[in-house]
């Protein structure tokens, strides 16, 4: 039996479930004019009986449908004869996988044989049974928990409290899923980050200097040992985001300013939204652009004046990544000027200031603290910034301070290291890993800060 | 504080008035240009994107008077559709066309000047007409990237033959084929209706727009429901207590978390353990879910916030329960607020493409996906392949995908404007 079919026909048991209970509860009291005398209104009733028809059968549909395929599979192994069971894991997946591939009518490499085509015979039916089984059970459970919902529907039986209380709970699973995805990460990266750490030293992935992923295929093959040393990475991490902040951090806040101080209202309602387009542009756009545009323009100018300058540099993509971030700067200085309160600037301003001084004087250092804390968020996004770095950054694992040569980092690492095939027990996937722990380590604390510098800065003057 | 004070201290002021009044208006001109860096930029990046892609919506086909004969498409006499040589008939076409191609060197050259989609185009139309077996038929047919790329003046002319992709003969050709009047630039409709492909000419951003909407169908899906409960849950009903506190930094937190991890997280608990097909739309919906699930929280919360308590307290007062008051009015109060957020994160989960790297989206995938678990890759993505092939044809139409994306963007942002534009309501 099909799954849309069970769906199907729990979708329609519900409903007649709604209907019996409203029905049954507006018989216990005697018709539609006898209402008040019932606890709760009839459709309360209805989703009563709803819920408990619907949720328990739809709880196991979905247990079944997370075990059958392991179930049936364990079953075929324990049908395939001595010779193949005992095979190694790798080429019996791949024979379970031609069985199922037969069985559904898809590609299946190799030919087909006779144990194939016997097994894949043994997958339908075992298939065909479970999903027949799994329909008997889901409207069985459901008839069962609707019978029992309805025979408690009285005329003081408190159905809305129920229902209410179970709306309760489900709106409090749903915020879980916030808590849930961040236990999910943490855990995700944390436990092959350790599986890494057990054969490479936390203290040469943190200190060493020399980064090269590639590991050995064979153990007699020449030079690839595979170092794991990822201070390169953190430098050049480190050096985009330093270019992409002395573009960003000076042009934002000035930009955040003007606007806020110096602007006619006309110029920063047009402007305002125009570069707040900046910040919805997806990063991958931004990283055409450096790739493709900004650094070859780069690349002419520096042999214009005699610089050798990599075609994929540092100063490509952390320009255009400054170029991104401006939007996020100036959006988060504009909020802590705005929040400097206007007394403190008329007071300025009545003591001669001109608009220069009151801003240089008054209100920056006023908004410092709600400035920093932006620019610290700010940092994080740099840091954590992916697809310009993929796209216009280099994967050469270069320790150099100047803009001009290609440099990595650690976002750009972990795209290389997982893209395409993984095999979770080399050190090289695994390594992407470390490096993801790295990174959620550090834009958590960045953001933290950022944060709470942010919040404890507004409360001051509120 | 005498006379003669009073004076001096003025003299001093207005000493130094002139030189503060021209610091004041650097300081100003400071602001305009730094407002002026950006909206440059934004120029700049628009009009190259646009110049760079514009002419990817435009592509170069030849006419050509096609003859389907027997003896070409059948030479052993039943006509099989699989095993007829489409390629020849064409080839025939155009040699008769050009008149001197002779050898087999020429031949090969000839042969380089038609996309290969150009036999399967005519294999498509027999396939619909039969009858057409045996007549002449004057078609319109793709041809090669290169020759689209002289014609669109990408390819030097004035380089040696070894350095550029079509040899002074092929050059020759393509020349006289225009004074034929045989080329003409057509919309591109490969470009909308393909899948990806390794030929530019027909290549299409449609199989990564299907994956671009499956994906986005889940994500609503799930972010939507889920991000209104929870922001209900936190406004309308959290006890101030551990657990409120506690969803609200993970959603804080979250909202900051560099999205490639979300694509980790993906891989280690979506794929590997729970075991949803790789490179999935299903897989790629669950992990932008995910991410959006912040931005709609935290745009459903501002939105709740908005409703008046007096609207709470009248319904309260009237007799109606906690859940009453949420569900018969906060919410639909709410709602278009809540949309409003919905739609900015759906906006943003469009544009997502580093998470997707990690969950295997960057295939190459040919056929558009028919299902939430066919492999698919999307928009975004489909991007970041195309930016990275060599072939110049591919930059054009790199750019013409991003001025899809955007126009996509952009309509989503407009619609988010508009609709908060006609809620906004004064209590």
């Amino acid at each position: 039996m099909q799954l849309t079919t069970i769906i199907l026909l729990l979708g329609s048991a519900s409903a007649a479930a709604y209907y019996f209970g409203t029905q049954r509860s507006l018989r216990v009291v005697g018709g539609q004019h006898r209402l008040p005398q019932l606890h709760s209104l009839p459709a309360y009733h209805g989703y009563f009986v709803l819920i408990r028809t619907l949720l328990p059968a739809l709880a196991v549909l979905l247990v079944w449908l997370l075990v059958e395929p392991k179930i049936i599979m364990a079953l075929i192994v324990r049908h395939l004869p001595e010779a193949e069971r005992s095979m190694s894991s790798g080429q019996l997946d791949l024979l379970l996988n031609n069985i199922q591939n037969l069985a559904i009518g898809d590609v299946v490499s190799g030919k087909v044989n006779g144990l194939l085509s016997e097994n894949a015979a043994r997958f339908v039916a075992y298939s065909t049974a479970s999903r027949q089984l799994l329909a008997a059970t889901c409207l069985g459970i459901a008839f069962l928990g609707g019978v029992f919902a309805w025979r408690k529907i009285r005329a003081d039986f408190r159905a809305r409290t129920k229902v209410e209380r179970m709306l309760t709970v489900a709106l409090m699973a749903a915020s879980s899923v916030a808590i849930l995805t961040t236990i999910g990460i943490v855990f995700s990266v944390l436990f092959e980050a350790i599986r890494f750490f057990r054969e490479i030293p936390v203290s040469e992935f943190l200190f060493g200097l020399n980064w090269s992923p590639q590991t050995a295929m064979r153990v007699d093959q020449v030079g690839s040992s595979g170092s794991f040393g990822a201070v390169p990475l953190f430098a050049g991490t480190l050096l985009i985001t330093v270019i992409a902040m002395l573009v960003a951090v000076p042009v934002g806040l000035m930009t955040a300013i003007y606007l806020a101080e110096f602007s006619s209202t006309r110029f920063r309602e047009i402007a305002k939204p125009l570069l707040e387009i900046l910040a919805g542009v997806p990063t991958v756009v931004y990283g055409f652009f450096a790739a493709l545009t900004m650094a070859p323009a780069i690349r002419r100018a520096g042999e214009a004046v005699g610089l050798s300058v990599a075609s994929e540099s540092a100063l490509a993509a952390g320009l255009v990544m400054g170029i991104m971030i401006i939007p996020v700067v100036s959006s988060l200085s504009d909020d802590a000027i705005k929040a400097v309160p206007r007394a403190m600037r008329d007071g300025a301003l009545a003591l001669g200031a001109t608009r220069s001084e009151t801003v240089l004087q008054i209100i920056l250092p006023a908004a410092l603290p709600g400035i920093v804390g932006g620019i610290l968020l700010a940092v994080s996004r740099a840091i954590g910034e992916t697809m310009i770095v993929v796209m216009a950054a280099g994967l050469a694992a270069n320790l150099t301070a100047n803009p001009f040569h290609a440099v990595t980092t650690v976002t750009v690492q972990i795209v290389t290291l997982l893209v395409g095939d993984q095999e979770f027990d080399s050190a090289k996937t695994l390594a992407a890993f470390a490096l993801s722990l790295m990174l959620f380590v550090v834009t958590l604390g960045l953001n933290i800060v950022g944060l709470h510098v942010v919040r404890k800065y507004r409360e001051q003057y509120e | 504080m005498n006379v003669r004070s009073k004076s001096m201290t003025r003299e001093i002021v207005e000493a130094g008035l002139a030189k503060r009044r021209r610091k004041d208006r650097v300081f100003r001109t400071l602001g305009l240009l730094s407002t002026a860096v950006g909206l440059v930029f934004l120029i700049t990046f628009f009009a190259t994107l646009a110049s760079q892609g514009a002419s990817a919506f435009k592509q170069t086909h030849i006419i050509l008077n096609i003859e389907l004969s027997r003896e070409l498409l059948a030479p052993d006499g039943p006509f099989d559709i699989d095993y007829a040589d489409f390629d020849a008939v064409v080839r025939q076409a155009l040699r008769r066309e050009l008149g001197d191609v002779n050898g087999r060197r020429d031949r090969r050259e000839m042969n380089r000047l038609l996309s290969i989609g150009a036999a399967y185009q005519v294999k498509d139309t027999i396939a619909k007409n039969p009858d057409l077996l045996g007549s002449t038929l004057k078609m319109l047919l793709p041809v090669s990237a290169d020759v689209d790329m002289l014609l669109k003046g990408n390819i030097d002319r004035d380089l040696e033959q070894s350095q550029r992709p079509l040899s002074d003969r092929q050059i020759e050709w393509v020349d006289r084929l225009i004074e034929k009047d045989r080329l003409v630039s057509r919309f591109n409709s490969a470009l909308f209706s393909n899948g990806d492909s390794r030929e530019p000419e027909l290549s299409g951003i449609r199989g990564a727009l299907m994956g671009s909407v499956y994906m986005l169908l889940i994500t609503i899906l799930i972010a939507f429901p889920v991000g209104v409960a929870t922001a209900i849950y936190l406004e309308e009903f959290a006890p101030r207590n551990f657990w409120a506190d506690l969803v609200e930094v993970n959603i804080n937190n979250l909202a900051a978390v560099p999205s490639i991890v979300f694509g980790l997280l993906g891989l280690a608990v979506f794929i590997n353990w729970i075991g949803v097909p790789r490179s999935s739309s299903l897989v790629g919906g669950l992990v932008l879910a995910l991410i959006t699930l912040p931005v709609i929280i935290i745009a459903s919360r501002a939105a709740i916030k908005a409703v008046p308590p007096s609207i709470r307290e009248a319904a309260t007062g009237l007799g109606a329960s906690r859940m009453q008051v949420v569900a018969h009015h906060v919410l639909p109060l709410a709602l278009p607020g809540m949309l409003t957020g919905a739609i900015i994160g759906m906006s943003r989960a469009l544009g997502e493409s580093a998470p997707l790297l990690m969950i295997g989206m960057v295939a190459f995938i040919v056929d558009v996906p028919a299902g939430f678990t066919d492999p698919a890759t999307a928009l975004p993505v489909q991007i970041y392949l195309w930016a990275d092939s060599p072939e110049r044809a591919f930059a054009e139409r790199t750019a013409a995908a991003i001025i899809v994306l955007l126009g996509f963007l952009l309509l989503m942002n407009l619609a988010a404007v508009i609709m908060r534009r006609r809620v906004e309501r004064q209590w």
